[in-house]
């Protein structure tokens, strides 16, 4: 017999599994407060699902409201922070929605697809704002690269995210793939994917309209990934165990098992079918063109309990919905399983009466499953029946909004033993031979090699639009053939500086992440963050959440571009170990002309290699001190984000003045790292003076990570131009040397050819992983 | 030499302009090498020869769209820049459109599922396509679409798992080679491309009596210069049926139209080939007249012809 409304009225007392369903004592008491009565089964479900920390944010909300953009920042805003996902307005009648995402938990669990998965919900989410999916990146942390572990996972994440990206036909242009120990139990997998569409076709999520149909598209509901959100992704690895009994039915024998908690969270891990969401594309862009559709949300996590909760709550009324009319893969599915299953390429849409014929006639054409299941109704409550009884009857926006919590923070104790163990007392290079050998340390060492292993299995090409992708500073897409006009992406992260201040940290990795677009001649316009944490409960990872936030909220004011969404990933811990705090920023850029855009690799002889930027001893989280010293400590670079705009808008004249051959900005490694980038890139090396020009020393200004940096190449004949462009826009810069011949020459110091430099570079990962 | 030994093969009348050199270096900001007239916007009109004044849209060429294909938008740009006209087909349509040649693009044909190409073989489409193929429509099937025209059994062989399991996309050089068809007819014997190829089942796999049937025919019409990295048989990159007007590809000639958005604009010569010899294609529904295909590589003897 079904548990009922009526059955919950009349039996207070029974006891409910809420523990293990992820609910405090004091969030099941005020469920049962809200409602006046114990939770139906179902009920239990969908809140306990909705409340979980990766659907309510009720750890981070209070933190994340200082993100919100002020007026000046929103110039080119058209939906900010609550929806799908961020829209910007970029020109000529485009918009553009981009956001990013973590798929972090399940890609420990089963790599393949939990990151496939991963990359399906995030293209959902850009769909349901009304848009094309046009390119994804992909911002991946794994543990030590040599450690068994990764090689289990890596591959697989891999894998999964080339099986799905590349059978959607969305090209992948750029990301991140970082080595530490500290991701060794929980990898990073964040997502993005970047939208196009013309500024009128946003979709709203709401369900209004009384009398109007809610319609689930898409796969059919099965078992897979129930409590994806509730379980997998809102506690850390090697906690409890959940039982297995909770969702009433079968369970397919999940045990205590591996002490990560690995093997009874499997079938918590979403299965996905890219062929399925590529024919979802083509079929809800038809919808949109044809008018079809009053509101659209996606299935992801929580599934049906979230898409329905967050319609209803959005609209003015209420929503009843029929569980017995979802189209069902396993016919043994109770409720709440119906309710909590994450099954993949679903969709549910808010449709007019008469529209109804039309849109299924379009679901049809497409092959794409569509089932009414419900309508839109004025009476303010979320009714859902089954079996001819009523299993869920909630004010819907109690149930979308949370529980808010100020969690308890205190600065990390290590804070300032760490600030004071710095690298300065590190034994350096002291002769040229020396040098030349950390440059080459560094160059090989995986999170600086060649990350062609990777990328090669991503199609960067599909569309034909790419006009720049990895291993370049950003990802680069031409929107129009005619004009030119484009959009430039990058994600940036560093979970290094972050422990070691997470203010200053989150800073640094939005200034790179917005040089790295200035990088290519675009203006940096928009940003979305993933928020990779350790636990909530932790009142030292609060702490750094916190920081961070600000961090990024000042950020964001000096530079003058909005915040437009993002995602918040927290429990990213196992036993006692987090992750360091690892905000990953994406900033997304528009290109007055994609003709004109810049690139990493020396494209000419005989060019001026100038250093832009002011270069300081700052070796605190260095590649240098990681890599050859195992080293954390002392203070991150400092933060300049007046000067990052100056250097982003001299590279954005220059780019549209064509007085550069190429530009690429200074980051991990520091100037040495660049240096042999661009030489490999370009297929040229390159000759540079170090001591002579400054007064700084030739250890320092190759491998100090110093801020707001970054080496060009000029155009033969317009170093006078280019340097009145310095001028004006009042960047320092100085010339180095020169391009040409098939070495990196350091004068006085080393000089390595670039068949070194490109073995060195190239075998790291191949050596590795196969 | 290559213009003679075409006229002297193919009976085609008209020499064409000698293409750039696939392997110049290109500045930053110079834009596409090629330009024909008609095709691609804004670039510096270059003289290709009156021979194609006149051709603007006159030649319509097919792109087929199954369920879940993807470089189908692709191979349409690379048409339009040819300077002919792109018609969408629809899979589920038994109708050609009396196109003058046909296009079946890459991507994952019905997910791949079962084999690659093997649901999609079935079409509607297919069933016009197949004896159009058959009586001479010059058909270019581009990754997924040849692995589909080798299920369609217009092609020999098939396309196979990758011999690293992984996918893999890599700008690679291409040999041209073979005797030269409607779709290759615009390249000099051995010149070399850069094209990309992005796949995870390329590897060319046929019996060893059809491999050196092909070689002996000259239906090898590109092989990866510097070996396969899918571990294609004999570093075979596309081959072509027995009268020369089907041509599969693994490689994405579409790619490769205009270095802004690709490794360079070597492929365009696929589609302008095709295009250039609109007026000389057969009409489908007619055997198309082909002499004897000699060998290749030529003997001393042919070279010298």
């Amino acid at each position: 017999m079904s548990d009922s409304i009526e059955v919950a009225g009349q039996t207070p007392d029974q006891q409910q599994p809420y523990k293990e369903l992820g609910l405090t004592d004091d969030e099941y008491a005020k469920i049962r407060d809200i409602l006046g009565r114990r939770p139906t089964a179902a009920e239990l479900a969908l809140y306990s699902v909705m409340w979980s920390e990766h659907c309510s944010y009720k750890s981070s909300k209070v933190h994340l409201r200082s993100l919100a953009p002020g007026a000046d920042q929103s110039e080119h805003l058209l939906a900010g922070i609550g929806a799908n996902a961020g829209v910007v307005d970029i020109g000529q009648g485009y918009a553009v929605t981009f956001k990013i995402e973590s798929h972090n938990h399940p890609s420990f669990v089963e790599p393949h697809q939990g990151a496939a998965t991963g990359i399906g919900g995030i293209v959902r989410d850009i769909i349901a704002m009304g848009a094309r999916p046009v390119a994804v990146m992909d911002a991946l942390r794994f543990g030590p690269a040599d450690a068994h572990d990764t090689a289990r996972v890596l591959p697989g994440v891999v894998s999964g995210i080339s099986f799905y990206g590349n059978c959607l036909g969305l090209p992948n242009i750029g990301g991140e793939l970082v080595f530490d120990a500290c991701y060794a139990g929980n990898p990073l997998v964040n997502a993005l994917c970047v939208g196009l569409m013309s500024h009128g076709d946003l979709q709203a999520a709401v369900a209004s309209g009384l009398g109007n149909k809610v319609v689930l598209f898409g796969s059919r509901t099965g078992p897979d990934g129930v409590g994806g959100a509730s379980v997998l992704a809102s506690s850390s690895f090697g906690g409890a165990e959940p039982k297995s009994t909770v969702f009433g039915g079968a369970e397919p024998g999940s045990t205590a098992g591996a002490g990560d908690g690995r093997a009874s969270k499997r079938p918590s891990v979403q299965v996905g079918d890219p062929f399925l969401e590529k024919l979802l594309i083509e079929c809800c862009l038809e919808l949109y063109a044809m008018n079809l559709i009053e509101g659209i949300q996606d299935l992801g996590a929580a599934g049906v309990a979230c898409a329905t909760t967050e319609l209803a709550a959005g609209g003015d009324g209420g929503m009843r919905v029929d569980l017995d009319a979802i189209p069902l893969r396993d016919p043994s599915l109770t409720p709440a399983e119906i309710l909590m299953s994450e099954s993949q390429e679903r969709m549910m849409a808010v449709v007019t009466p008469d529209n109804i014929d039309a849109f299924l006639r379009v679901c049809g054409k497409w092959d794409v499953q569509a089932t009414v299941i419900g309508e839109v109704t004025d009476d303010g409550t979320l009714t859902m029946t089954w079996r001819g009884t009523t299993v869920v009857s909630i004010p819907p926006k109690t149930a979308a909004d949370g529980p808010v919590y100020q969690r308890p923070m205190a600065r990390p104790s290590e804070l300032d033993a760490l600030a004071a163990s710095g690298p300065d007392g590190l034994a350096r290079p002291r002769d040229g031979q020396a040098l030349r050998d950390t440059l080459l340390t560094l160059l090989g060492s995986p999170c600086l090699a060649d990350k062609s292993w990777v990328t090669q299995q991503y199609d960067s090409r599909v569309r034909g639009n790419t006009v720049l992708a990895m291993p370049e500073d950003g990802g680069l897409l031409r929107i129009d053939e005619e004009t030119g006009l484009g959009i430039a992406l990058a994600t940036d992260g560093n979970g290094r500086y972050c422990r070691l201040d997470p203010y200053v940290g989150t800073q640094l990795a939005l200034a790179e992440a917005y040089r790295n677009v200035a990088m290519t001649g675009a203006e940096p316009i928009a940003v979305t963050n993933c928020l990779n944490f350790g636990s909530p409960e932790d009142p030292e990872v609060m702490w750094q959440l916190a920081a961070a936030v600000r961090g990024l909220a000042d950020g964001c004011k000096t530079l003058g571009i909005p915040v437009t969404g993002g995602n918040v990933s927290l429990y990213n811990q196992t036993g006692a170990n987090a992750i360091h705090p690892t905000p990953v920023i994406g900033v997304l850029g528009v290109h007055e002309d994609v003709r004109k855009r810049l690139a990493v690799g020396f494209a000419a002889d005989g060019a001026q290699v100038v250093l832009l930027g002011t270069t300081t001893e700052e070796f605190g989280g260095s590649a240098w001190a990681d890599v050859v010293h195992k080293h954390l400590g002392g203070r991150p670079p400092a933060v300049d984000l007046a000067a990052e705009r100056k250097l982003a808008a001299l590279i954005g004249s220059a780019a549209s003045a064509g007085v550069l051959a190429s530009a690429h900005d200074l980051s991990d490694g520091g100037l040495a790292i660049a240096l042999a980038e661009s030489c490999l890139r370009g297929g040229r090396g390159c000759r540079v003076n170090l001591a002579g020009p400054t007064p700084t020393d030739v250890f320092t200004m190759l491998f100090s990570e110093s801020a707001a940096r970054a080496i060009v190449s000029v155009s033969p004949g317009r170093e006078d131009a280019f340097a009145a462009l310095c001028a004006a826009h009042k960047v320092p810069s100085t010339m180095l040397g020169v391009t040409g011949g098939s070495s990196l020459t350091v004068n006085g110091s080393f000089e390595v050819p670039l068949d070194e430099l490109k073995r060195v570079w190239q075998d790291t990962l191949p050596a590795l992983f196969g | 030499m290559g213009g003679s030994r075409l006229t002297s093969r193919m009976g085609a009348p008209a020499p064409h302009p000698p293409w750039p050199s696939p392997l110049a270096p290109v500045p930053p900001g110079a834009g596409p090498m090629l330009c024909y007239p008609g095709g691609h916007p804004r670039t510096p009109g270059k003289d290709i020869g009156p021979a194609y004044a006149g051709k603007l849209h006159s030649v319509r060429i097919g792109v087929v769209t199954f369920p879940g294909s993807l470089d189908d938008t692709d191979a349409a740009r690379a048409v339009r820049y040819a300077g002919a006209a792109p018609v969408p087909l629809w899979h589920a349509d038994r109708d050609l459109r009396g196109v003058d040649a046909v296009i079946l693009p890459g991507g994952f044909s019905y997910g791949d599922y079962l084999r690659c190409g093997a649901i999609a073989r079935f079409s509607p489409v297919m069933a016009e396509l197949i004896p159009a193929a058959k009586a001479g429509l010059p058909v270019l099937g581009i990754c997924n679409g040849f692995q589909i025209l080798c299920e369609a059994q217009l092609l020999p062989g098939a396309l196979t798992r990758n011999a690293r399991l992984r996918f893999i996309h890599a700008d690679v050089r291409l040999t041209v080679g073979g005797t030269p068809t409607p779709w290759t007819a615009g390249y000099a014997a051995g010149q070399q491309l850069l094209v990309p190829i992005k796949n995870g089942e390329g590897a060319y796999a046929a019996d060893e009596a059809t491999l050196d049937e092909l070689e002996r025919t000259g239906r090898v019409v590109a092989r990866y210069s510097d070996g396969a990295l899918n571990g294609s048989a004999r570093d075979i990159a596309g081959v072509c049926n027995e009268n020369g007007n089907v041509v599969g590809l693994m490689p994405h000639p579409e790619h490769a139209i205009d270095p802004l958005t690709g490794p360079s604009a070597d492929g365009l010569g696929f589609f302008i080939s095709v295009v250039s010899r609109g007026d000389g294609l057969p009409a489908w529904g007619a055997p198309a007249p082909h002499p004897p295909r000699p060998p290749y590589p030529p003997t001393d003897e042919e070279a010298e012809a």
